[in-house]
Order: C-alpha cells, then sequence, then structure tokens
C-alpha cells in the first residue's frame, strides 16, 4: 500500500526502507516527539518528505493529488478539530468536505454507537468532554469509509474500557472491510492486543518492527 | 442662498480650540494620549494644506500625467498604508494580491464610475477625477485593511480547523471557507452600516462639503449617492478579488498549509 525509500523530513524523521501492507493494521508506537505523528503527516501527504520517495499503491504520492489521496488515506489528529454547531453539523461536515453524499439521521446515529457515544445529534458539540470529541471526530472519519485510516492516538482521552471498546470496534470495522489501519498508540498493551506488526521508532528512526505472533 | 461663507485664518485657528479642550480634559482624566492627539491635529493639517496647494495647482493646469501620476500616488500610498496597519507576518504572495486586488478593483469602478455614471470630459479632469478616485480608493483600502487583519488573523487562530478539515479531503478553498466569509464581512459591513445610516443619522462628508460650498442639497444627493454606490462597488470587488485570491497563498502547490515562520 505505502512504501517509503530513503525518507528524510527535517532532522525529525529518517525512514531507509519501509513497506506498510493492505489490509493491516499496523500500530506505531515511541516515545514522544520521536517522529510518530510526523510519519502519519508524510503519509497524508499534510507535509512532503525533504529527500527520498514515499508510493501509494505503486504511485509516487507527489504525482497524486493531495486532496484525492486525503479522501483514500484520511487522517485524524491526536486533537481533532471540531466545528461549530451540534453533532449532526459535525459529522455532515466530513462528508461535505470529501465531496460524498450526505447521510440519513440513521446512519449518523449508527456512527455515533459504533464508537460508543450516545449524545442527540442536536447536541451542541462544543458542551461535548475531550473523550467525547474525539470519539466524535473518530465517527465521522468511519463515515467516510476511507481505504486507510491513519489514526493519531486516537483513544488518548478515553479511559481504559472505553478505549478498549473503541479500538475493537474499530478494528473489527476495517478488518471486516478490508481497510488499512495504522494507529499511533501510546499503550503498548493495546498494540499487542490489535496489531498484526508493530513499528517502535525511536529519535526519529525505526527501531524495532515486529509482526504479532498468531 | 446667502452665498459662502469663506474662512479667514484666524477663525479656522479657532476651530483648534476644541483639540485644547479635548487635551485639557485628557490631562485631566490622566489619559496618556496628548501627544497623539497633537501629532494626528499637525499632521491633518499639513497634509491637508499641501493638498489643498497641490490641488489648486492640478486644477489651474490640468494634465493627463498629473492626474495619473497622483492616481498612482494615492494607489501606493493606500497599499502601504494597509500592509503597515496589518500587524501579523504576512507572506510576499499576499503582499502581491493586496496590490493587485486594490489597483484592480479600484481602477475598474473609478473607470465605470467616471465615465459611465459621470461622464467627464476631457477624461483627465482632475476636478472629478482626483476626489473621486480619494474617495473610491480611501474607502476600499480601509475594506481591504478589515479584510487582510480578520483573513491573516483566522488562518493563525483557526489552522487547526482548518489542517482539520484538509486531512478529511477537503480542497484548501472547502478548508479555508468560513474564514474567507468571516473576512468578506468585516471588510463590507462598515460601508454597509454607513449607507444605512445616511441621511438619518449623519450627513455624508461629501454632501455636506457641496452643500457648504453652495451647491445645492439635490446635487450634492444626486452626486452622494451616486458616489455611495461606486464606493460599494469598489470595496466589495477589491474585496471579493482580495478574499478570493488572498486564501490561496495560505497554501502550497501540494494543497499544504504554508508555514509562515518557515
Amino acid at each position: 500500500m505505502f512504501e517509503l525509500s530513503d525518507v528524510t523530513y527535517k532532522d525529525i524523521l529518517t525512514i531507509d526502507h519501509l513497506r506498510l501492507e493492505k489490509g493491516r493494521v499496523t500500530c506505531i508506537v515511541g516515545e514522544s516527539g520521536s517522529g510518530k505523528t510526523t510519519l502519519l503527516r508524510l503519509l497524508n501527504k499534510l507535509i512532503s518528505c525533504d529527500r527520498g520517495t514515499i508510493t501509494y499503491q505503486g504511485q509516487d504520492i507527489l504525482d497524486l493529488d493531495a486532496v484525492l489521496l486525503r479522501r483514500s488515506v484520511v487522517m485524524l489528529p491526536q486533537n481533532p478539530a471540531i466545528y461549530p454547531g451540534n453533532v449532526r453539523d459535525n459529522l455532515a461536515i466530513g462528508l461535505a468536505f470529501a465531496e460524498k453524499l450526505p447521510a440519513s439521521d440513521e446512519r449518523l446515529r449508527q456512527a455515533l454507537a459504533q464508537v460508543n457515544l450516545n449524545k442527540d445529534l442536536d447536541a451542541k458539540s462544543d458542551l461535548l468532554s475531550g473523550g467525547e470529541k474525539q470519539r466524535l471526530a473518530l465517527a465521522r472519519l468511519m463515515l467516510l469509509e476511507p481505504d486507510v485510516y491513519l489514526l493519531d492516538e486516537p483513544s488518548s482521552a478515553l479511559d481504559e474500557n472505553t478505549e478498549r471498546l473503541i479500538i475493537e470496534a474499530l478494528v473489527a470495522a476495517a478488518k471486516d472491510n478490508g481497510k488499512t489501519l495504522i494507529m499511533v498508540t501510546h499503550t503498548r498493551q493495546i498494540a499487542q492486543a490489535y496489531a498484526d506488526r508493530t513499528i517502535e521508532i525511536s529519535g526519529g528512526r525505526i527501531v524495532s518492527d515486529r509482526e504479532a505472533r498468531s | 442662498m446667502n452665498g459662502i461663507i469663506d474662512l479667514p485664518l484666524w477663525q479656522l485657528v479657532a476651530a483648534y480650540v476644541f483639540v485644547l479642550i479635548l487635551l485639557v480634559i485628557v490631562r485631566i482624566k490622566g489619559i496618556s494620549r496628548e501627544k497623539e492627539i497633537l501629532i494626528a491635529s499637525v499632521r491633518m493639517t499639513l497634509q491637508l494644506v499641501l493638498t489643498g496647494y497641490l490641488l489648486v495647482a492640478v486644477f489651474g493646469h490640468p494634465s493627463p500625467h498629473y492626474t495619473v501620476l497622483i492616481l498612482i500616488a494615492m494607489e501606493l500610498f493606500a497599499i502601504f498604508t494597509i500592509i503597515r496597519r496589518t500587524k501579523a507576518k504576512l507572506s510576499i504572495q499576499l503582499k502581491k494580491v493586496i496590490a493587485l486586488s486594490m489597483v484592480s478593483g479600484t481602477v475598474t469602478c473609478l473607470l465605470y464610475f467616471l465615465f459611465v455614471v459621470v461622464r467627464i470630459s476631457p477624461w483627465y479632469d482632475p476636478q472629478y477625477f482626483i476626489p473621486i478616485a480619494g474617495m473610491i480608493i480611501g474607502n476600499s483600502m480601509t475594506g481591504i485593511s478589515l479584510g487582510v487583519a480578520r483573513l491573516a488573523d483566522g488562518m493563525q487562530t483557526k489552522k487547526h480547523l482548518v489542517e482539520g478539515a484538509l486531512m478529511l479531503g477537503a480542497t484548501p478553498k472547502m478548508a479555508a471557507k468560513t474564514i474567507v466569509d468571516h473576512a468578506f464581512d468585516a471588510a463590507i459591513l462598515p460601508t454597509i452600516n454607513s449607507m444605512v445610516g445616511m441621511g438619518i443619522v449623519f450627513l455624508p462628508g461629501m454632501m455636506t462639503g457641496q452643500i457648504l460650498s453652495g451647491t445645492s442639497p439635490v446635487t450634492a444627493i444626486e452626486y452622494q449617492i451616486a458616489i455611495m454606490l461606486g464606493i460599494l462597488g469598489s470595496v466589495a470587488l477589491t474585496v471579493i478579488l482580495f478574499v478570493q485570491l488572498g486564501y490561496k497563498t495560505f497554501f502550497n502547490r501540494e494543497k499544504q498549509l504554508v508555514n509562515l515562520d518557515d
């Protein structure tokens, strides 16, 4: 799916070679400031590498239209943007950005249920807690049904129980639909429990790359 | 009509009594703004006296060269003022957009106004060309100043919303839409508000000036209506051009947000 060769971004990240396969759950772990988020931003083409090449489905991402790439490879940042309005507006805006058809209220409620967010569609989004906002953003992302999910600490504001529930639902949804999931996580237990592959980054370099034991 | 009351120099100086009263109040209240008030009053006087002499000279010897030269000077002054007034850091591209939208928007409206609405002859007649250009450029300058401030500030303070939209597959246009709309509103609202209050809350400066100088109020009002529509058109055109081109300078070819600190 993605292949990175001799990639350098400032003095933050250096990757000699990395291949990320389709339909798998890859977890990226490492201490803060090690370059994990930078890797996701490179894959989402929010930034471009200074040196080296990144290919997506065999094509250099420099040759791909950034907007079309981002509609296929969607990223959820650690502090996701919540837009003014209610829960419905925040779910609908993702579909509008990706120029997809609007979803019915039923479908929107389904997406909320998937992330275990029990909120009315008319609830004001700025009154939600940090964890609820994170789940709302996750539901918005899942509605888009992209080919690749790039998730930066998607459960950082959640308690342990909710975190487990959400990640379980997310991984199941991705696996069932043959989607690729690349997730930065600070929780090694999450990586151990759900990842097909765990990559550890330290000081801007990959220091370990392990397949999950089946 | 009683004719025009000419203002001798000492009567004009008497008007400065108000500045003195203001300075006394400011001093008593302990507001440290004496220097600014004094500088602004002196600067305004000197600028107007110089402009008066310049206009007398230009009106006495109408020439297309002088008219065009003054138009260029007004445009340059307006562009530099907009850039200087903005506190946010502006990229070279955004400065170019400011200049382009100011010149193209104001000149288009000015030409339409002078040659279609007023129909001046000769085309460079400074008595009409210069004051009307001044009003159109001045108001557009204020409009764009407000638009630049709101756009630059919005792109900085709402960066996470813009980038969040890009991550979800939005085009730069979609991602910046709310900020662009707010910038347009901020720029155009003062002109709309001033139109709404005109004639009821206050008499506009140009109309008052014409009436004081002996023109019939009906003629003064006709001119005022025409110039207000010209100003509205020019502010709207310059601001639309500015925001529509301006937001693009915050993104690069790869549709990534440009970091102004780089």
